[in-house]
């Protein structure tokens, strides 16, 4: 099954990117590369700590609003109401606070968090979803609110605008290698087998010798780190975010990819996170789906195909471990 | 409030001692007034029915149960750790039911006994000091836990604690759930375990018979109180087991303990 699950997603990459071209192959890998950033770094709390957190949503949405305020072209924003002030910073300066507020935010969050397990977690990180767009939504003076920012900027090194979809691809792929290398890193190491032993028994780890909550807090924050890298990539890819972009039930497509790669697999986040792309872009082609219908086409999909998973492979295509 | 430990009369080191211990959860009763003390070396076993407390012994030393009157001491001192610093205190526990992670492979298992240590040599000591004290976990050491009998589990559970080189052992009825010749195997390993490293073991059994012919002492416990504790021969002269389990020990009876 696990062959023949990379087999198929894998061939279906290819097969799309030689129907539609290399040009939309880039922009494809460019949506690949951010959904897998976000897709592995959940997969630190969901699959490796078993931390069902529905709320990853809202720290990649903090990592593309600190990119946005940051870096947007302000002579832009001064046209329209809601201004906000212009920064002007670069995305290099950009970038580290994106990730760095994310961290911050989710080591508040995540202290009172420590308190709560199992469903009453997923509540409470339901909750968070919740707060987070509200503020994007209503922090106008920071987030021009229902406008959205515009003009944001993109990655340049000296002179050199990475402005092209191939450099940015590159620069999101190299973005996702390090997101790789530092989970793998995390989950090879002592504090990983710390987390392994968190998921399957907390009490009884706790009587080994480890205080379970900083362990807990640590993955948490690391976590919303690299959401936090993927929002701050986001925003300066799209150039305009708004609150629509950080919605729930983006954090529900999140989880899904997780599950439907398996859980505590960093290979099958990046695999469900190329099924997603590939099943997202692709319905755009499907002739008998009206346009505008395929937004809701998608989401009744990945519905079905959830559904199809929980019964017939509840631990994901590439995992070991049911939910 | 007294930061050292009462004395036991028996002019010999106490390494552990309850003194007036109540544990309530909510309106239960789990242990009503318990004072006890183990002697460095001793292999002591807490026996009773079910609901008489005995895990809640282990739990309140732990500092996993609600403590609402007394105190512990270790080394005549007040022991007032938390839960996860306890175990560098010397004490490791065994809790019921094994609790092997069956998602990483027994030696992984085994590390996470002292993974907190940062000396790897020290570390490295203690993983063939255990191996060699289990050679079944030594043959197995890179199968995952979940391939291993109950038994093997069981093993798997002790070496465990052991790899916090602890002075004292608290194991929460390692024999539930064992086929018989299994049970006389695990009774075995805990004497060897006393015996080879000297390490002091207190042992919550239902299984009475095996239980007391590796015990050097042992503590009857009913409804939260202790009935009974002495030698394993005394345990068995007397009829203390059969009216405990037949609750025909009454309240008043044991008013003056043993």
């Amino acid at each position: 099954m696990e062959l023949w699950a990379n087999l198929i997603v894998l061939t279906w990459a290819v097969a799309f990117m030689l129907w539609q071209g290399v040009g939309f192959a880039i922009t494809l890998g460019t949506v690949f590369a951010i959904w897998a950033i976000l897709a592995v770094s959940l997969n630190l709390v969901v699959g490796f700590t078993g931390l069902l957190s529905i709320g990853h949503i809202g720290f990649f949405g903090i990592g593309a609003y600190a990119m946005a305020f940051l870096t947007s072209d302000a002579s832009y924003e001064q046209l329209r109401t809601e201004a906000i002030p212009t920064l002007g910073w670069p995305f290099f300066a950009a970038l580290p606070v994106s990730v760095v507020l994310a961290g911050v935010t989710a080591l508040l969050v995540g202290i009172v968090f420590n308190r709560f397990r199992d469903d009453i977690f997923v509540l409470v990180s339901f909750g968070f979803a919740i707060i987070a767009f509200s503020v994007f939504l209503n922090l106008r003076s920071v987030t021009r609110g229902a406008f959205g920012i515009h003009e944001i900027e993109r990655p340049a090194i000296g002179g050199w605008v990475l402005d092209g979809e191939v450099e940015f691809l590159v620069f999101a792929l190299i973005c996702l290698a390090l997101v790789v290398l530092v989970c793998w890193l995390i989950v090879t190491s002592s504090f990983g087998r710390v987390l392994t032993a968190i998921r399957e028994d907390e009490e009884a780890i706790a009587v080994f010798g480890y205080q379970v909550t900083h362990y807990k807090l640590a993955v948490w924050v690391i976590s919303a780190m690299m959401a936090g890298l993927a929002g701050g990539l986001f925003g300066s890819w799209t150039t305009f975010i708004d609150p629509n972009s950080f919605i729930l039930l983006e954090s529900m497509l999140l989880v899904c990819i997780v599950i439907l790669g398996g859980l505590a697999t960093i290979w099958g986040s990046l695999l469900g996170a190329m099924a997603f792309v590939l099943l997202d872009e692709g319905m755009r082609f499907l002739p008998f789906i009206p346009s505008e219908f395929v937004g809701q086409a998608r989401q009744i999909v990945l519905g079905i195909l959830l559904v199809l998973l929980m019964l017939f492979r509840p631990q994901g295509l590439v995992g070991r471990y049911r939910l | 409030m007294t930061q050292t430990a009462p004395s036991n009369g028996s002019g010999e080191a106490v390494l552990l001692a309850l003194d007036g211990v109540s544990v309530h959860y909510g309106a239960v009763v789990a242990l009503d007034d318990v004072s006890l003390g183990i002697r460095k070396g001793e292999v002591v076993a807490v026996m009773g029915p079910n609901g008489a407390g005995k895990s809640t012994v282990l739990k309140a030393i732990m500092g996993l149960a609600p403590v609402v009157a007394g105190e512990v001491y270790w080394r005549q001192q007040r022991l007032a750790a938390a839960t996860h610093e306890i175990v560098k205190e010397g004490i490791a526990f065994v809790p019921q039911g094994r609790r092997v992670f069956t998602h990483l492979t027994i030696e992984e298992n085994l590390e996470l006994g002292c993974l907190y240590l940062g000396d790897h040599e020290e570390k490295a000591r203690r993983l063939n000091s255990v191996m060699e004290l289990f050679p079944i976990l030594h043959e197995k050491r890179r199968d995952m836990a979940s391939a291993m009998s109950g038994g093997q589990q069981q093993m798997l559970a002790l070496g465990r604690g052991l790899m916090a080189d602890p002075d004292l052992l608290l194991l929460d009825e390692p024999t539930l759930g064992l086929a018989p010749i299994v049970v006389g195997e695990v009774f075995q390993k805990v004497r060897e375990i006393s015996d080879r490293l000297n390490t002091t073991i207190i042992l919550v059994e239902h299984n009475i018979r095996g239980a007391l012919e590796i015990v050097d002492r042992a503590y009857v416990l009913d409804r939260g109180r202790i009935a009974h504790d002495g030698t394993p021969e005394s345990i068995r002269e007397s009829n203390i087991l059969t009216d405990v389990f037949l609750g025909r020990v009454r309240r008043e009876d044991n008013e003056g303990g043993s």
